[in-house]
């Protein structure tokens, strides 16, 4: 059998286009719309102080802190917690010295994370084919 | 073929270089922060160093891969490229390079993970990729029937072009707006990049083979086109085992897991039916690029059991977010890509072959390989611990399980003294022989 690569290639790059435009159209096709405008600019925050580099959102991001997806419904942890460590700092995080409006956009973003799901791996359970997937929640 | 002068890839390959030197400084000092966390904490912190080390590792790899394709060009050298645009993607570089480095040290950041620099210093990177094109194409378009290597090259210019300006999608707030489909694209562009570079260092592993064997077995092997196609569709497709937590469409994250278990076994089989062909004597007379070659090869073993394994959910939900995933970047940033790099470099950059300047690098080329192996394990076991306490109920502190990952950390911080001391010794080396060379 003769491989022919240009073939292949264009075949597979039109499956490529098609995918992609059909990740990037999932928010039209989607009914449940998260975030908004607030969410944006929050997450422009969330880039500008590069809180990346040591958190993660769904286990994403750096190493050096803990994920903060569900942060603000975590037991024990709140907004105002959350707000207070920002300013103050811990051992290792520096104080981050931001303007309210921006506090408060960062806040609104990891409200957004927080109700777009749940990252913790206690509560996924593995199917029979090897996928994941979370337990329901009442 | 025949040899040309290939000072454009020379350029190319000891900026890379120098780009890889910072990225080992930066890397130790990063490190540091593991051992010591207020070191530097209000000044110099983790949140500056990450990305100074990661994107000037990132920077060593794309202006290698862009230096080796240079070099295969001048080497087979049917079309001169330009030189003009050669010298002018090099300069929209530099000018992209300082720009992040000063952006970094006054904290400007503004982008996401891995590109944490404002979009604006994108335009020359992207800019830059676009001369490369131009250039490879003009190279490339009259030859009739390509082998394996400058398809996988095509294939990383392109690709590499497409996703770096999808990375960008972000700024339209359509996008940004959509916290999970964001997070859906960020994690399609991380993946595809990957793969992009991937095709550019695999390419040039494939090129090397035929040029140390001074044949086209591997280059026109119907084996070596069956691999590049599985890569290609693992590039395009395989993204998705990053995302198995995140709660984005079901279908892309089987598609993501179904793909992936596919992935690397040709590129393994088609190396190990290269390394029976090469005679004693090619190995003797290009005894690095075949030593780094082979050491590729091994790490490439290493990585795709992990990755393998990784790539199953029910699996990747006890790694994931772990040093394991850590441990895994680095094995094949380090293990394969660079290797890679380092046999391009002492190839194209005709490293003297006398026994008296193999000694040294030798010594080098095997603490590279220990310290990779100890750096390795130990990001491994910190995954492992860290893995356990993640599922663990109830759960501990997330500073008191730092803290005892600290025996781990200590042995990651010394191999990677090691591996800095090996890279940049190596580095050196070969700047100074290009240096010494190039000199009247």
């Amino acid at each position: 059998m003769k491989i022919r690569p240009r073939l292949l290639f264009a075949l597979l790059s039109l499956l490529f286009l098609a995918y992609s435009l059909c990740i990037y159209l999932a928010p039209v096709m989607n009914t449940v719309h998260l975030g908004g405008h607030k969410t944006a600019e929050g997450r422009l925050i969330w880039q500008k102080y590069n809180c990346q580099s040591c958190h993660q959102l769904y286990g994403l991001g750096g190493y050096l802190g803990p994920d903060l997806t569900n942060i603000l419904s975590s037991p024990g942890k709140d907004e105002k917690l959350v707000r207070a460590m920002i300013y103050s700092g811990t051992r290792q995080m520096p104080s981050f010295n931001m303007p309210e409006d921006e506090l408060n956009l960062l806040i609104e973003f990891l409200k957004s994370t927080d109700a777009s799901g749940i990252s913790d791996p206690r509560q996924f359970k593995a199917t029979n084919y090897g996928m994941i997937e979370a337990y329901e929640t009442n | 073929m025949k040899q040309t002068n290939n000072h454009i890839g020379k350029l190319f390959l000891g900026s890379a270089l120098l780009l890889l030197l910072l990225a080992l400084c930066f890397g130790l000092l990063a490190s540091l922060t593991y051992l010591f966390p207020d070191f530097l904490k209000d000044s110099f912190n983790f949140t500056t160093l990450r990305p100074l080390h990661v994107s000037m590792a990132m920077f060593w790899i794309l202006l290698g891969a862009s230096g080796c394709v240079y070099s295969g060009i001048q080497y087979l050298n049917k079309t001169p490229v330009s030189e003009k645009l050669a010298y002018l993607q090099w300069i929209l570089w530099i000018i992209a390079i300082s720009g992040i480095l000063f952006s970094y040290f006054t904290k400007n950041f503004g982008g996401r993970e891995y590109w944490e620099f404002k979009p604006v210093w994108a335009l020359p990177i992207a800019l830059a990729w676009i001369l490369f094109l131009i250039n490879f194409f003009t190279a490339f378009k009259k030859i009739g029937e390509w082998p394996v290597y400058i398809w996988m090259w095509m294939t990383g210019i392109l690709f590499f072009l497409f996703t770096f300006i999808e990375n960008y999608l972000w700024i339209f707030p359509y996008f940004r707006s959509h916290f999970i489909t964001d997070m859906t694209i960020q994690w399609k562009v991380n993946g595809s990049l990957v793969g992009a570079w991937n095709q550019l260092l695999y390419g040039t592993a494939f090129f090397l083979m035929d040029k140390i064997t001074n044949t086209q077995n591997t280059g026109k092997s119907k084996l070596a086109f069956l691999m590049y196609f599985l890569g290609l569709f693992n590039l395009m497709f395989n993204w998705g085992h990053h995302i198995y937590t995140l709660p984005t469409a079901p279908f892309i994250k089987y598609l993501g897991y179904i793909v992936s278990m596919t992935e690397w076994v040709f590129f393994v089989k088609i190396i190990y039916s290269w390394k029976s062909t090469v005679q004693s004597f090619q190995k003797h007379y290009h005894y690095f690029p075949y030593r780094f070659l082979m050491a590729a090869d091994f790490w490439v073993f290493i990585n795709m059991g992990q990755a393998i394994l990784m790539s199953i959910p029910a699996i990747n939900i006890y790694t994931h977010g772990t040093h394991i995933t850590v441990a895994h970047a680095m094995g094949t940033t380090i293990g394969i890509n660079s290797m890679i790099l380092f046999a391009a470099c002492f190839e194209f950059l005709n490293f003297p072959k006398d026994k008296s300047a193999i000694r040294f690098p030798n010594g080098l080329f095997w603490l590279l390989q220990l310290s990779l192996l100890v750096f390795w394990l130990s990001l491994n076991l910190a995954g492992i611990q860290k893995g356990i306490w993640q599922l663990n109920s109830p759960q501990s502190s997330f500073a008191v399980m730092m803290d005892s990952l600290r025996p781990y950390f200590t042995l990651f911080f010394i191999s990677g003294l090691g591996l800095a001391f090996a890279l940049g010794g190596l580095a050196v080396i070969l700047m100074w022989q290009t240096w010494k060379k190039a000199s009247p």
